[in-house]
């Protein structure tokens, strides 16, 4: 048998219980309101949308072994690095293409970034590597791809030199200071692209300038 | 007694005399002109050709419609080796069965034989015909110690002279040729007059490309080719 003053007080528990959680409610639907009312949602700086530039993009035939100029028109971010990467995106996107010259599936999504460094002077001793680097002098541009591109990139001398030189040209010719380029995969070196380009070593863009009809 | 003592002094003037002319005779023959000798033969510089199958064990390389890169440049070098032995070329092969080398072992191997020509086989479904590819490295002159993965760059002259050759031999047996430079690990290392040769499908119209890794025929002609620039290439080696 409970004593009748433990079912008060049960009671009473009870009821200062259920106020207090009412009043909990309405304070936090308030202080809602209150963080709603002090928030302006209304936009106050318009998306920034990159104008469309020229690009040139220069593009590999696997019919006779060339590479061939084409200029597009793509909105194009300040950045260089930036930039380099939607160009050379956009360069990718075209070899995805059912009507490609160079079929490579992979597109845009295969260039995970690019990074531009001041170039190193060929044969250059440790003494000079530590002088400090022109602000305007030549770049190097490391171009980090995606695994699932090398993975998935016909293999074949031809096919993977056309990829390689391709994309040395493309950049050199939208970015004239990068001089000299270097690939990684999935941020980490590779012996070949796909079995037989070589990744290791440091490609000049001189090797890879495209003249119409003569072959690299 | 006496007896014995004239004939020992006979004996002395006979071995004096016999000197005498002996010595006489030497300078006679010192004295007169001398007799020509017929000059040796120039002994003919070793003609040697280093043949690569690309890829091989692990390595499969890439994929030819329904057979692996791998067996089918091995078959190709196999073809080959016969052709050049059959013209007299001495013939060295860096695999003989599927086994794996890495491009340093196959570099090597082309290095220590002191070839004249060294051929890395390749083959691809991309493009057509035979595209040919020597080392875009710069020319360099040589060097005592070159660096490794730049050895060719002494070469790359003679490379492209190589190609040349090779090419004239393909389009003779009317072939589709497409000239190229690559950076190749391999050929980049070789000290000797190195280009890849990569074989891709016929795609004349009427034949199906996927026929052409199949097609002995193909081969042959494409090996035949080859064979008969590199005796060209021997001879053109051979000459001043």
């Amino acid at each position: 048998m409970i004593p009748r003053y433990q079912t008060i007080l049960f009671g009473v528990l009870l009821a200062a219980s259920v106020v207090m959680g009412v009043v909990l409610w309405q304070l936090r639907e308030r202080a809602h309101q209150r963080l709603l009312r002090g928030q302006d949602s209304a936009p106050t700086q318009a998306p920034q949308v990159a104008p469309a530039e020229q690009a040139t993009l220069v593009v590999a035939s696997d019919a006779d072994n060339s590479l061939l100029t084409q200029v597009q028109t793509l909105p194009l971010p300040q950045d260089p690095g930036s930039r380099a990467r939607v160009i050379l995106g956009k360069l990718l996107d075209l070899y995805a293409a059912p009507d490609s010259t160079h079929p490579v599936p992979g597109g845009a999504a295969s260039v995970a970034q690019v990074f531009l460094l001041p170039a190193p002077e060929l044969g250059t001793t440790l003494a000079d590597s530590a002088r400090p680097p022109q602000p305007n002098g030549p770049q190097l541009a490391v171009v980090n791809l995606t695994g699932a591109f090398a993975a998935s990139h016909p293999s074949g001398i031809e096919a993977e030199t056309l990829t390689v030189l391709s994309i040395c040209a493309t950049l050199h010719a939208n970015l004239p200071r990068v001089t000299q380029v270097r690939f990684l995969v999935d941020g980490q070196s590779r012996p070949t692209l796909a079995g037989h380009a070589d990744l290791t070593r440091t490609y000049l863009t001189t090797d890879a300038i495209p003249t119409e009809g003569v072959h690299p | 007694m006496r007896w014995t003592s004239e004939a020992l002094r006979n004996r002395l003037n006979r071995g004096v005399l016999a000197t005498l002319l002996a010595t006489a005779a030497t300078l006679a023959t010192a004295q007169a002109p001398p007799v020509p000798q017929p000059p040796p033969a120039p002994s003919q510089p070793r003609f040697l050709v280093v043949l690569d199958a690309a890829h091989g064990g692990d390595d499969p390389g890439g994929h030819l419609f329904d057979q692996p890169e791998k067996a089918f440049t091995l078959a190709l070098s196999v073809r080959l080796r016969s052709l050049l032995g059959a013209r007299g070329i001495q013939v060295l092969t860096t695999r003989e069965s599927d086994v794996t080398l890495d491009p340093n072992r196959r570099a090597g191997i082309a290095n220590h034989a002191n070839a004249q020509a060294c051929l890395s086989l390749h083959a691809t479904e991309t493009g057509s015909g035979v595209h040919l590819f020597a080392s875009s490295l710069p020319p360099a002159l040589p060097t005592r110690f070159p660096a490794w993965k730049t050895a060719q760059s002494a070469y790359v002259t003679r490379s492209l002279a190589l190609a040349g050759v090779v090419n004239s031999g393909l389009l003779h047996a009317g072939l589709t040729v497409t000239l190229g430079r690559t950076g190749l690990p391999a050929v980049d290392s070789m000290t000797c007059p190195a280009i890849a040769v990569e074989i891709a499908p016929d795609r004349s119209p009427g034949y199906d490309p996927a026929d052409s890794f199949n097609d002995p025929a193909y081969q042959a002609r494409i090996a035949e080719a080859l064979a008969a620039a590199l005796l060209e290439w021997k001879t053109e080696a051979r000459q001043p």
